[in-house]
């Protein structure tokens, strides 16, 4: 009987195969929820792992590197003339990738009246985010080190003709994030500093790109958090955005918060959200609340 | 023909011999003897089972001691370090997750060698005798959920003793640089 020499390294790779996905098959399902509690991070208003406003580099649910880690969210933010819900779904393969869906819903209230749109017209958006971590870990590791990860966002407008007529370039776009987080375990203080490249007017719920400037900018997002108990931690976000509608001002957005793991797997945040001026309405100041299952 | 004999003596006999009961009293079967496992015997002062001989040093503590005396009063001193050091093992050892782990380990030296790391780390008067992390853990198999569950027990007995979360934390800080040394997978 011949063969050529193809056939008995394909043997040993099917077998290699074969032999491997039943483990690895294993493995892809098996949820450990093994993470420290609060190192998964709360959920972004733009459904990535993070803090309420900025995304960090930890990857979403309890899983550990030999698991997976699954999390949902709702949240609420309120504010004098607008109100945001979001809600969305993230999934952590390995503590390496973190895959995220999430629904942004934004209400205008009396200012869609005011804006020609009718009253409590809805800015809808969908963002597909995901999240590598390159290097580094949270809480472990060399303190110097950081975990660092890289991330994109694409975000959908659903509402493509309203936004061109506020004036933005386009009703979809895509951010990149580098982002660096480290729990300095000697102060208990956690921290996070992510630059954002972005074209996206109000986190995208205006569009993306304007008069002012059509593409992408720089921008940064901070956090810095103290932890109280390690179930509770308290902290500060800065994010700045970019200004590129002529017609309406954007702001810094800054939040003050604390993260309450209720349990092992539930999480409830409590925020001060100051977004700034929105759409032309000032001093958008108000309440953040969010709740977070993850596994 | 001269196969006769062969076939005869392989063929099953009708009746088999009459084999006496088991009984009770049998002696079971010695499987680390089977296998050539061989049991160190524990040492008759110290009650420890020896190891590889290997070179002493505080550096094989992975971490440099605390200066001042700030912390080791926040543990409660030697008396404070060794309640929590036993009661973080008493909990791992009934810890679901992590308990295997220690079912075949020596818990009279882990018990010391752990409070004198920590002893020594928080600088509270204890030199370090034990091997290095790395030395201590190999063979293991210790995953980041194991040391995820192993430092939750560690925050409890702490939490237990009245540490200041702080305070928790300052040794966390010592601790948690050594992962890749305790971590096999």
């Amino acid at each position: 009987m011949r063969k050529s020499p193809v056939f008995p390294a394909l043997a040993c790779v099917l077998g290699a195969l074969v032999s491997a996905a039943p483990a690895a098959a294993r493995d892809l399902v098996s949820f450990d929820s093994g993470k420290l509690i609060l190192t998964n991070g709360i959920t972004t208003i733009e459904g990535s792992g993070g803090g309420g406003l900025a995304t960090w580099a930890t990857i979403s649910g309890m899983g550990t590197d030999r698991a997976v880690g699954i999390s949902a969210h709702v949240t609420g933010v309120e504010l004098p003339d607008f109100r945001l819900d979001t809600h969305g779904i993230a999934a952590g393969i390995r503590d390496r990738v973190e895959l995220a869906y999430a629904r942004q819903n934004f209400n205008t209230r009396n200012v869609g009246a005011a804006l020609g749109l009718g009253r409590g017209f809805q800015f809808n958006q969908d963002i597909f985010s995901a999240k590598v971590r390159l290097a580094g870990d949270l809480v472990y590791g060399p303190g110097w080190l950081p975990q660092v990860s890289v991330g994109v966002e694409h975000k959908r407008s659903l509402d493509a003709a309203v936004v061109r007529a506020v004036g933005a370039k386009a009703s979809a776009g895509t951010d990149f994030t580098v982002s660096a987080t480290k729990l300095f375990l000697g102060a208990s203080v956690l921290a996070n500093a992510t630059v954002r490249w972005t074209k996206a007017n109000q986190f995208g719920l205006l569009g993306f790109g304007g008069d002012k400037r059509a593409g992408r900018s720089v921008q940064f997002e901070g956090s810095l958090g103290y932890m109280v108990t390690s179930r509770l931690v308290v902290g500060g976000e800065w994010r700045t955005r970019p200004d590129n509608l002529g017609i309406a001002r954007e702001d810094d957005a800054k939040d003050l918060f604390a993260a309450w793991a209720v349990a092992r797997h539930v999480t409830v945040t409590a925020a001060y959200v100051d977004v700034g001026s929105v759409a032309t309405f000032k001093n958008q100041r108000g309440g953040l609340l969010s709740l977070q299952l993850a596994y | 023909m001269f196969l006769l004999p062969l076939l005869m003596a392989a063929a099953p006999v009708a009746e088999p011999p009459v084999e006496p009961a088991p009984t009770t009293t049998e002696a079971p079967v010695d499987w680390d003897k089977e296998f050539g496992v061989v049991r160190k015997e524990r040492d008759p002062v110290t009650g420890e089972i020896p190891v590889d001989p290997y070179v002493q040093s505080a550096a094989n503590a992975g971490a440099k001691p605390y200066s001042g005396e700030g912390l080791a009063k926040a543990f409660g001193g030697q008396a404070g370090i060794r309640r929590i050091t036993d009661r973080a093992l008493e909990l791992s050892e009934a810890d679901p997750r992590i308990k295997a782990i220690f079912e075949e380990h020596d818990m009279v030296r882990l018990r010391r060698t752990l409070f004198e790391q920590v002893c020594y780390v928080l600088n509270a008067g204890c030199s370090y005798t034990g091997r290095d992390m790395k030395t201590a853990h190999k063979g293991l198999g210790t995953t980041r959920a194991d040391l995820n569950a192993l430092v939750e027990n560690l925050q409890r007995s702490m939490r237990e003793a009245h540490v200041a979360f702080a305070a928790q934390n300052r040794l966390l800080a010592k601790l948690a640089p050594m992962s890749g040394d305790v971590t096999e997978r």
